[in-house]
């Protein structure tokens, strides 16, 4: 399997073991990833604010640099999903309006046409890879690992714009992903709730309450750890939970994984070479709970 | 005919006893609503089930309350489908979960306080135009052009589903909320009235104004009659901040600003760029922070120690503002001609009123305009 793979901004910036844990885990898959090292920001739905044609034509040229390789696209952000599936809604529901942007790209050579493929590497891994084949490349199982889901709003709704119609279990893959790896699913209230990150600089309480909740929710329902397909949703539920932990006035202590890195513990990867390391919320416990079951 | 298993959330504050719940089966055809359901079960097993409704069409707003957990109205949600919804993971035998709506105050059973919340927050947008002097001698006569684009507001049947699916309003219950802002809109984006600034500066310097909306889209999927309250809240950001240049004390302009001339100087995001320029744009030049930037910055430095410590932010430079690369090759030069294009043209395309083509060529609708002016009940 060869992919079109637009990694976005953050994690290449404050989440780089995402981008990491990506790399080790694609090979490991087969799955070749040629990289959009010339495409740019998705916009995080702060660019669509300003200036929707702005927003359009910028995605619309990630799209054609896509197209040109001739591989559908991956990406690894639940934000970018997104944002750029809402582009792409407007880009793909009316020729006029496309012709208009490709203008844009013209002096660049290139042009957006109808229809591309872009799912994240949840996505794929479900739809296009297969679970069945993902099991088999498990080498240690998640046995007695409890992870609690946290998908991302903007990969969950809405849902028409996501393609839930003709995919409805979208919004169950990541609970279908930590079973295939021999993981235990946490049900707790906050799985497909909003991490509040869009706001952390304008309300930082609203926002910051918000992923402390979550975390303490997961927490309440014996969680060891998160897992999220969004590196948005882990810059508050991780980076900021120290924070969090404050504005809800309790303690909390979860660690959070990116999606690559729970699939790579489960293909035999250790914590360290997925960056666990760098995380702000410890994943000691993480370790604990895998090396205290013993194999087989 | 079909049998379905209604879990409905009780609760009689007469009674003094905390909420419970309780189970009913019904027999109906699998294309009735959850509102069908409930009211065979009122009509034939327990008169004391407290619901609201009206219409049973989709057009009241009266019966929103919260189907496995997906607020919706009652009357336009299929039993089929909230029947496979419930049991999609589980595997069959789950009952349908019933409840009354979320964030607002319950009254009995399904019917919550609309007055608490909901219209509260309505009110609080100042819900009726303010034109400028006295009202003309007839009526008010505008382009119909210069309608269209609050139509998809004005479509609001005042249901409430929105508040109950509200994220932001579920960690800020002071948040004016998608209904209500959707409302506001629906005047600033009408062209007869004279307060359209005063409006955005006192909805964009609110603290719980548009720039408390976190973008979780709840509101657009729950919504029965495709408003996209979300999506007016966007709309007044970008009138606030672009078109009448509101410098809100919440950092909403100065955000939206710095991601947006980030993208354009480096291509991708420099966050430490974006967080010192979103709190204190100009603080190596012109303008001088605000208290509150200054608060912003301060507050998020043990959070950037902490990173720096683990690794996470990987050297001092990279928490420099300004270090960031930029795009390879002329890609930096492609990016800077698309934002010329784009923001010398500014071209919006709303899809609920120009609807989606079916196939390449489709030829052009004409706009059905909403027959209710304000479509409130």
């Amino acid at each position: 399997m060869k992919v079109a793979y637009w990694p976005g901004c953050v994690s290449r910036g404050f989440t780089p073991e995402l981008h990491g844990s990506m790399a080790l885990v694609a090979e490991r898959l087969g799955i070749e990833l040629v990289e959009l090292d010339r495409a740019n920001c998705c916009g995080a739905g702060v660019i669509a604010e300003h200036n929707q044609e702005l927003v359009d034509t910028l995605n619309a040229r990630t799209f054609a640099l896509a197209q040109k390789t001739g591989l559908s696209m991956m990406n690894i952000c639940s934000t970018c999903q997104g944002a750029q599936s809402e582009c792409q809604e407007r880009l793909d529901a009316d020729t006029a309006y496309r012709a208009h942007i490709n203008e844009a790209l013209s002096a660049e050579g290139l042009a957006y046409e109808r229809g591309i493929s872009n799912k994240n590497f949840l996505w794929l891994l479900v739809e296009d890879y297969g679970l069945d084949q993902l099991a088999n490349q498990v080498k240690s199982p998640l046995e007695g690992l409890r992870v609690g889901p946290f998908y991302g709003c903007y990969i969950v709704r809405p849902k028409h714009r996501l393609g839930y119609d003709e995919r409805p279990e979208r919004d169950l893959y990541l609970e279908q992903v930590i079973e295939a790896l021999g993981g235990e699913v946490v049900e707790y209230a906050g799985a497909r709730k909003c991490c509040g990150f869009p706001i952390v600089t304008m309300n930082r309480e609203t926002s910051l309450r918000q992923a402390g909740t979550h975390v303490g929710d997961a927490l309440d329902a014996d969680a060891d750890c998160l897992v999220t397909p969004c590196p948005l949703c882990h810059l508050n539920l991780d980076m900021q939970q120290p924070e969090a932990a404050k504005i809800v006035g309790r303690d909390l202590g979860l660690a959070v994984l990116h999606l690559p890195q729970l699939v790579g513990l489960a293909l035999g990867f250790t914590p360290k070479e997925l960056g666990m390391g760098k995380h702000i919320a410890s994943t000691e416990w993480v370790e604990e709970r895998l090396s205290a079951v013993p194999a087989g | 005919m079909s049998e379905f298993t209604l879990k409905v959330r009780r609760f009689q504050p007469e009674s003094g006893d905390p909420p419970y719940w309780q189970q009913y089966d019904v027999e109906l055809d699998e294309t009735l609503s959850v509102l069908d359901g409930l009211l065979q079960v009122r009509d034939r097993e327990d008169g004391t089930l407290v619901v609201r409704c009206s219409c049973r069409a989709a057009i009241c707003g009266s019966c929103g309350v919260k189907i496995n957990g997906e607020s919706a109205l009652a009357c336009k949600t299929k039993l089929r489908d909230a029947d496979e919804f419930a049991n999609r993971r589980n595997g069959g035998g789950q009952p349908i979960v019933v409840e009354p709506m979320g964030n607002m105050p319950v009254v009995k059973d399904l019917v919550t306080d609309m007055e608490a919340t909901h219209w509260t927050k309505i009110r609080r947008v100042t819900p009726w135009l303010l034109p400028e002097g006295d009202p003309p001698e007839r009526e008010y006569v505008v382009p119909p052009e210069s309608m269209i684009d609050v139509t998809q507001s004005m479509a609001c049947i005042q249901c409430g589903a929105c508040v109950s699916a509200c994220l932001s309003m579920e960690a800020d219950p002071d948040f004016i909320g998608p209904a209500a802002l959707a409302k506001a809109y629906r005047f600033v984006g009408d062209p007869r009235d004279d307060q359209h600034a005063e409006r955005l500066n006192d909805l964009a310097q609110d603290p719980h104004g548009i720039y408390d909306c976190t973008h979780c889209f709840g509101c657009i999927d729950a919504c029965p009659k495709g408003v996209a309250p979300m999506d007016q809240i966007m709309r007044l950001r970008r009138l606030a901040a672009d078109e009448h240049g509101i410098d809100d004390v919440n950092n909403g302009r100065r955000h939206e600003a710095a991601f947006t001339k980030i993208i354009e100087r480096k291509g991708t995001l420099d966050e430490s760029l974006l967080l010192q320029e979103s709190y204190a744009a100009g603080v190596k030049g012109k303008l001088m922070p605000t208290p509150g930037a200054i608060k912003g910055l301060i507050g998020s430095l043990p959070t950037a120690l902490r990173g720096l410590r683990t690794g996470k932010m990987r050297s001092l430079a990279k928490l420099i503002p300004g270090v960031h690369h930029k795009l390879p090759g002329d890609s930096q030069k492609d990016v800077k001609r698309i934002y010329a294009h784009a923001e010398d043209h500014r071209e919006q395309l709303n899809l609920y009123i120009k609807g989606e083509e079916a196939e390449q060529e489709a030829p052009e609708e004409a706009v059905e305009p909403e027959p209710d002016e304000e479509g409130d009940r």
